[in-house]
């Protein structure tokens, strides 16, 4: 038996009656980064906050935050993901849970799967604040406090914003892996892109023309972020300092 | 964008795969080379294919399925055949068919003409209907009470697609939630996730049989479509078929099949013992007195 | 807290999750992590030639992986490669039937003769994903290994007559590997957090097995809870072991 193609299948009606398989994943597509974006509200400000505690000389703050990034980045992100979906609500008080099971689709999986995506994400994004700020000469917060900037000042005034601008590049592989494990919410029911192309296979029949169509998509997603980050990184460079790219790192 | 112009070529590689290279030879012959036959098969289907406590597959699908192999085996004259499994999901089961993964699909699986276009199935094993379940608590007594409420049914099965096409032509409103199989889609009713879950009757009637407290459950009165239960097998392969459904069709006529299916049915089985007690229908007795493969629901 | 939860289930569960879900998920991150890192190597090495005819295709393969999910990579393989390699394999048996295609018949059987699928389990199939998958990573922790070592050293190794293979295999690759050891093995306690996701093919594995359970006697939370605690008890142990090799071979560096 050999495959039989169809292309025209993304032009043919879903069963739904929305519309035809192209718009599913474009919906599909649509909810990947919303997903994405929400979550990388949360990594972005709790990973900063985070990732600045642990540099700070507060030995018990440090010992936390290492805590807290150790407990995010040893637990797969399936597990978690089942965590904040499965567990979370029967922990809670009852009525708070059962809210927010009941809550309507898909928000009741869109919810956790950004808390879950935006927390996994935050330990990762840590590492890359920490690593930035570490990067920079201690003569520049000794210098800061010198002149008689507090240490949330110096913090303010002088480390992060050169801290950022240094880890640029491995925050933007960080976004490209949020955008790549939203697929992992598929598992709770979201309709992101991947779920999108596996239900068009499952209507269909159509394996590959509807694997291929969410690869694509995913490839271009990827050109456009990594193209808008070059010129982003263009911009803001600090002339003299070296960026933080190209040091080998392990993860997705 | 050179380096990812070559992604292009290699998908377009990947179209060259439609011509002849790839036409599928007779299953029958790969027994034979091989000395091995997979059998595909179900997680939670409950009792057709299931793990049952000790974490071995069990289930009616699968004694069926063995007497098949036994016909198999005798009709290429083998000594024996080793019996691989090979886990599918609704979602994942066609795919594996079509692409040799799995040679049997031993579970759940309603034949109809339009899955024929992509997989042959043998004659009829079971004949079920499509209903939903919900909790007494929630009082639901017809589709119009589920009007813009959230329901779950399994993906890649018949019945999430009928709900599918049944909300958007009745504009029912209802949120429909895919879950990965049986259970799990059980389990988002059980949780207060959803408020019912359309499925075939009979894998209802199991789920809630072994549910904590079936006493909470009602499955709905109405049945919406006719399920012809088949096991699969690859398409346009004739010979395997023929071999296949002679098989079935001697349980038929030897009455074996009573007995197969009083094991399942009508006593106690795994994981919890607890007894079906759903007797043979009208439909289905009909089958086993004249074996058909049709996948029309009026057949039944 | 945890008064209605009934924890009694997990230990007698114990010896499934054990012997058949954790088997699973180690076996398949060794085997993985070895095939990983060998064509990950490989890819690096095609990547950072000079030869179009190697670079281009290596980056290719490295930046397609990685910019698709692994979920999507997984349900792409458990369905293309039969087609794939019973395509592949076909036509080398065409051009060398007595040698080497004689060895893919004995192996993949009548099929590779023929031209049909080939027949990949679950097993093999997530064998093959991850494999291909983590390499595109390897190759690119690799990648920055080979770049580590020194120019001069490449060039006095040539300049005593190693060829590229001698030069690679006795000078560069040793060093590389020592120098990356660190990454690489963080990245296989990523592999092994990641091949939880063959949950999606309803795969035994460690997560599948526990979720069979869990969903046959209702236990998600006990079951759940208790799948987080191993994963992260072996990924730190591993992790705390990774680090104290770091100082390790930093001192000595």
């Amino acid at each position: 038996m050999s495959y039989n193609w169809n292309w025209g299948i993304f032009w043919q009606p879903a069963p739904d009656g929305t519309g035809v398989y192209f718009g599913w994943l474009i919906s599909g597509l649509g909810w990947t980064l919303a997903t994405a974006l929400m979550a990388w509200v949360i990594a972005l400000s709790l990973g900063s906050a985070v990732g600045t505690l642990r540099t700070t000389p507060v030995a018990w703050v440090v010992r936390l935050g290492n805590a807290y990034v150790e407990v995010f980045r040893n637990v797969p992100l399936l597990v978690q993901m089942f965590l904040w979906y499965f567990v979370l609500p029967e922990l809670l008080p009852k009525a708070l849970g059962d809210a927010m099971k009941q809550m309507v689709p898909p928000w009741a999986s869109f919810w956790p799967a950004v808390l879950c995506l935006g927390f996994y994400t935050s330990a990762r994004v840590s590492e890359q604040v920490r690593a930035g700020i570490q990067s920079l000469p201690s003569g520049q917060r000794m210098a800061g406090t010198a002149l008689g900037l507090t240490l949330p000042q110096a913090y303010r005034f002088v480390l992060l914003p050169q801290a950022f601008r240094i880890i640029l590049p491995p925050l933007t592989s960080e976004f490209m892996n949020i955008i790549k494990n939203s697929a992992v919410a598929l598992t709770i029911g979201l309709m992101e892109l991947t779920a999108r192309a596996r239900s068009m296979q499952e209507f269909s029949f159509q394996v590959f023309e509807a694997f291929t169509a969410a690869t694509v998509i995913y490839i271009l997603v990827t050109l456009i972020v990594v193209f808008g980050m070059r010129w982003v990184e263009k911009r803001v460079a600090v002339p003299g300092l070296i960026s933080a790219a190209g040091a080998p790192q392990a993860g997705h | 964008m050179t380096r990812f112009s070559a992604v292009f070529v290699a998908l377009a590689a990947a179209g060259a795969l439609s011509g002849t290279a790839l036409a599928q030879e007779g299953t029958l012959k790969k027994i034979k080379d091989t000395g091995t036959v997979t059998l595909g098969h179900r997680d939670t289907s409950i009792p057709f294919s299931y793990y049952d406590d000790k974490q071995k597959v069990v289930g009616y699908a699968m004694d069926i399925c063995y007497k098949i192999v036994d016909a198999v085996k005798a009709n290429l004259k083998m000594k024996k055949i080793d019996v691989k499994l090979n886990p599918v999901t609704s979602a994942t089961r066609i795919p594996l068919m079509a692409n040799g993964t799995i040679d049997l699909e031993c579970g759940s699986t309603t034949n109809n003409l339009d899955r024929q276009k992509q997989v042959w199935f043998t004659i009829t094993h079971f004949v079920t209907a499509n209903r939903y379940v919900a909790k007494k608590s929630s009082k639901i007594k017809s589709l119009a009470d589920l009007k813009g409420k959230t329901v779950v049914s399994t993906s890649g099965t018949t019945n999430i697609k009928w709900a599918t096409e049944e909300n958007a032509k009745r504009k029912l409103g209802m949120n429909i939630i895919a879950a990965k199989d049986h259970a799990e889609a059980f389990l988002t009713v059980e949780t207060g996730r959803a408020v019912a879950f359309f499925m075939d009757d009979i894998l209802l009637y199991s789920l809630v049989a072994n549910s904590k407290n079936p006493s909470e459950w009602a499955i709905g009165s109405e049945a919406y479509t006719v399920e012809p239960y088949g096991i699969m097998l690859r398409k346009d392969d004739a010979a395997f078929k023929k071999v296949v459904d002679a098989a079935v069709r001697n349980l038929y006529k030897s009455g074996e099949i009573n007995k197969i299916y009083d094991k399942w049915f009508l006593k106690p089985v795994p994981p919890k013992g607890i007894n079906l007690n759903v007797p043979m229908s009208a439909q289905f007795k009909k089958v086993v007195a004249n074996p058909t493969d049709s996948g029309d629901p009026k057949a039944y | 807290m945890f008064s209605g939860f009934d924890f009694d289930v997990i230990e007698r569960s114990l010896p499934y999750l054990f012997r058949e879900g954790m088997t699973f998920t180690l076996t398949l991150t060794a085997m993985a992590m070895t095939g990983g890192i060998v064509f990950g190597t490989l890819l690096a090495m095609a990547r950072l030639s000079s030869a179009a005819l190697f670079n281009v295709p290596a980056a290719t393969y490295v930046n397609l992986m990685r910019s698709v999910p692994l979920v999507l990579v997984i349900f792409w393989f458990y369905f293309l490669v039969p087609w794939i390699g019973g395509w592949v394999f076909h036509k080398i048996y065409l051009l060398n039937p007595q040698g080497i295609g004689s060895v893919l018949v004995q192996l993949f059987g009548n099929a590779v003769k023929d031209g049909q699928t080939i027949q990949v389990g679950a097993f093999w199939s997530s064998v093959i994903t991850f494999t291909l998958f983590e390499a595109a990573y390897y190759a690119e922790i690799m990648r920055a290994g080979i770049q580590s070592i020194a120019r001069g050293q490449v060039s006095a190794g040539q300049a005593l007559g190693l060829n590229y293979w001698q030069n690679m295999g006795h000078i560069v690759l040793p060093q590389a590997f020592r120098n990356m050891l660190p990454v690489l093995l963080t990245q296989t306690i990523i592999l092994f957090q990641d091949t939880s996701l063959v949950y999606v093919l309803s795969i035994t594995d460690f997560l599948g097995a526990a979720a069979k359970i869990a969903q046959r006697d209702g236990r998600l939370v006990e079951m759940y809870l208790f799948v987080a605690v191993v994963y992260f008890v072996v990924s730190y142990t591993l992790s705390y072991g990774v680090k104290h090799l770091q100082q390790r071979i930093a001192i000595i560096r």
